[in-house]
């Protein structure tokens, strides 16, 4: 009786075993991958605790404690590029609520599917332009020989021409321009999906009691949409410590002389490490914005979890 | 009655102008781009560039064609790039995300929690950008431009995996392993097969992500022959003197007259034509790319 019983238990074992190896190898270059682009970088975050010596590598390098981070933050840079990473999203996140939901609700208005569909896909074409391509598009409108605007607008109206890349005042707004763009398409489809998704009952019930379209928007269509709507603002909470590289080097064409309103701390990393070789200041940068970004997302999480519970991340 | 009619009527009228306005915002830029890369030279330095071009001219493209050993050899490494990675980012993702479906197996949660951390918890740029120079030696090999962040995401771990928990039945994964069937045989005859409409988007968006990637060549190559397609162009908007300097050494002499100008704006055309043309066949399936991955946020 106890014999037998052990052989079912060892013949269970072996099926488990010829199970789990086959998982395993299924994950195997997907770990492989993990460790390699994600683990090991968690752990270089000790470059910026280090006076980086490359003949000795990470671990041989000497600590120096806080030392990168006070030099960052006593250089002036690292305020002003908290500032703008800040700013930029503030602006962005706003824009990127109240734009895409007001161009859905429109979109959605709209009866004759064929007309829908070439708004959508005209709207959506800028989403899937690089950034590069972006600053050249950008490029034809602002630059001083040839730009649209300097020899289009402003030369025949009498205006002075402006010579965009060395000239701050404008890029605040251009940047702005240029980030609703590109992502306006991408903010329709998905508050589209959502409005499309509402149950039409409602309306025809709203109808009925002699409700106006701008009731029904503001009864119906909006508080629908609050699910939606919450989940990309805490998403885009969690990313508030970082920026969009593309946007902030290539569409200013990484000009010094606009670094004041368009360096953001993914484009100071950039030019600190490649630009300067700055390894102890681009890392403590970089380190910065892995924390704060990290426990930013934890407590956006959070405060979402008490709001509504349902639509945490975790 | 009619009154309300009118005014969904007139609501429907004013969603028209609204979205003609936009779609015609969205199209300008390239239509000056296109118009200036057919513009003579020396009326784009007089005049600036229009939108219907004041002198056509082709000669920023006979430039582009006798140059056309660099921009064609760009091209390949982007194609041969796009298609290298977008398989195997497949292949690693969907073989990653139908294994930690698996049930009775142990560890497969701590996995998936380390996927997610990864997801919040970044090393950030610096200390990537050493481990991939220092310790894997990827810099200047092609392997930069497909390894670096782009090969595998847990966002699409999350989307494949849910597709898999929720559209293929268990029973009949259940029912293949009573039968006998191994976990790779369950993967590539079941789940595979089944799986091909969340594979089909996710291969999509991760191919436009290869296409029009240019941080990877950015950070890791300096080898003028590894150059991709968007490199290239991130490399003419740095300097003009990148294609003067390359043109004079292709044979081309008189590079005074070289119209810089325009050239530029036709490298960037001949760059997005292609994506361009094959943009309105997948619009739809791009799309729906986009809404699932809000979605499940």
């Amino acid at each position: 009786m106890k014999l037998k019983s052990v052989g079912v238990n060892l013949k269970k074992k072996k099926l488990r075993w010829r199970k789990i190896i086959p998982v395993y190898m299924l994950l195997l270059p997907g770990l492989v991958y993990l460790i390699i682009n994600n683990y090991m970088p968690m752990f270089g975050i000790v470059i910026a605790f280090k006076k980086l010596n490359f003949k000795k590598g990470i671990f041989g390098s000497e600590w120096i404690g806080l030392d990168n981070f006070e030099f960052l933050f006593s250089s002036g840079n690292a305020w002003i590029m908290t500032r703008n990473t800040i700013l930029y999203n503030v602006v962005f996140i706003i824009l990127g609520i109240i734009i895409p939901i007001t161009v859905a609700i429109l979109l959605n208005e709209v009866r004759q599917k064929f007309a829908s569909r070439i708004y959508q896909t005209l709207v959506l074409l800028p989403y899937l332009m690089s950034w590069v391509v972006i600053s050249y598009l950008a490029y034809s409108f602002l630059n001083l020989e040839s730009g649209f605007i300097n020899k289009s607008i402003l030369e025949p109206l009498g205006f002075k021409s402006i010579n965009f890349y060395q000239d701050s005042t404008w890029w605040p707004l251009i940047l702005t321009v240029v980030n609703q763009w590109k992502s306006l398409g991408f903010g329709m489809i998905i508050y589209l999906a959502s409005v499309i998704g509402i149950d039409g009952e409602y309306y025809e019930a709203a109808k009925i009691d002699g409700a106006s379209k701008w009731n029904q928007i503001r009864f119906i269509t909006l508080p629908c949409l609050k699910p939606t709507i919450i989940t990309m603002f805490v998403l885009n909470m969690g990313r508030m410590f970082y920026s969009d590289f593309g946007l902030f080097y290539q569409v200013p064409k990484n000009s010094g002389m606009l670094y004041n309103v368009t360096m953001t701390i993914d484009t100071y990393v950039y030019n600190a490490l490649m630009g300067q070789n700055n390894y102890g200041m681009s890392a403590a940068a970089s380190v910065f914005q892995s924390f704060v970004g990290f426990s930013l997302i934890i407590l956006a999480n959070g405060v979402i979890r008490k709001i509504s519970r349902e639509n945490a991340m975790f | 009655m009619n009154v309300r009619a009118r005014g969904e009527k007139r609501f429907e009228f004013i969603a028209h102008v609204v979205m003609i306005v936009l779609s015609v915002f969205a199209i300008l830029p390239f239509i000056l781009l296109v118009s200036a890369s057919f513009t003579d030279e020396a009326s784009a330095v007089a005049n600036g560039f229009r939108f219907i071009p004041e002198k056509v001219s082709m000669v920023a493209y006979e430039y582009l064609f006798a140059e056309w050993t660099q921009i064609g050899r760009a091209y390949l490494i982007t194609i041969i790039v796009t298609l290298v990675g977008t398989i195997l980012c497949l292949a690693i993702t969907t073989m990653f995300s139908y294994a930690l479906t698996v049930k009775k197996v142990p560890g497969l949660k701590l996995i998936f929690f380390l996927t997610l951390f990864s997801m919040l918890f970044r090393g950030g740029v610096v200390s990537t950008y050493y481990i991939y120079c220092n310790l894997i030696h990827i810099k200047n090999t092609i392997w930069a431009l497909i390894v670096p962040q782009l090969l595998m995401s847990g966002f699409n771990i999350i989307l494949i995996k849910n597709y898999i928990t929720n559209q293929i039945p268990g029973e009949l994964l259940e029912a293949a392993e009573i039968d006998g069937a191994g976990q790779f045989r369950i993967f590539f005859k079941i789940v595979v097969p089944l799986s091909t409409p969340i594979l089909a988007t996710i291969g999509l968006l991760s191919a436009v992500n290869y296409w029009n990637d240019w941080n990877n060549g950015l950070y890791y190559i300096t080898d003028s022959n590894l150059y991709s397609i968007q490199q290239l162009l991130n490399q003419m908007n740095n300097n003009v003197q990148f294609l003067i300097s390359n043109a004079s050494q292709l044979g081309i002499k008189n590079t005074g007259t070289l119209p810089s100008t325009t050239m530029r704006m036709a490298i960037a055309v001949v760059a997005i034509v292609p994506i361009i043309s094959v943009y309105p066949f997948f619009q739809k399936y791009f799309a729906k790319g986009i809404t699932m991955g809000a979605v499940k946020g």
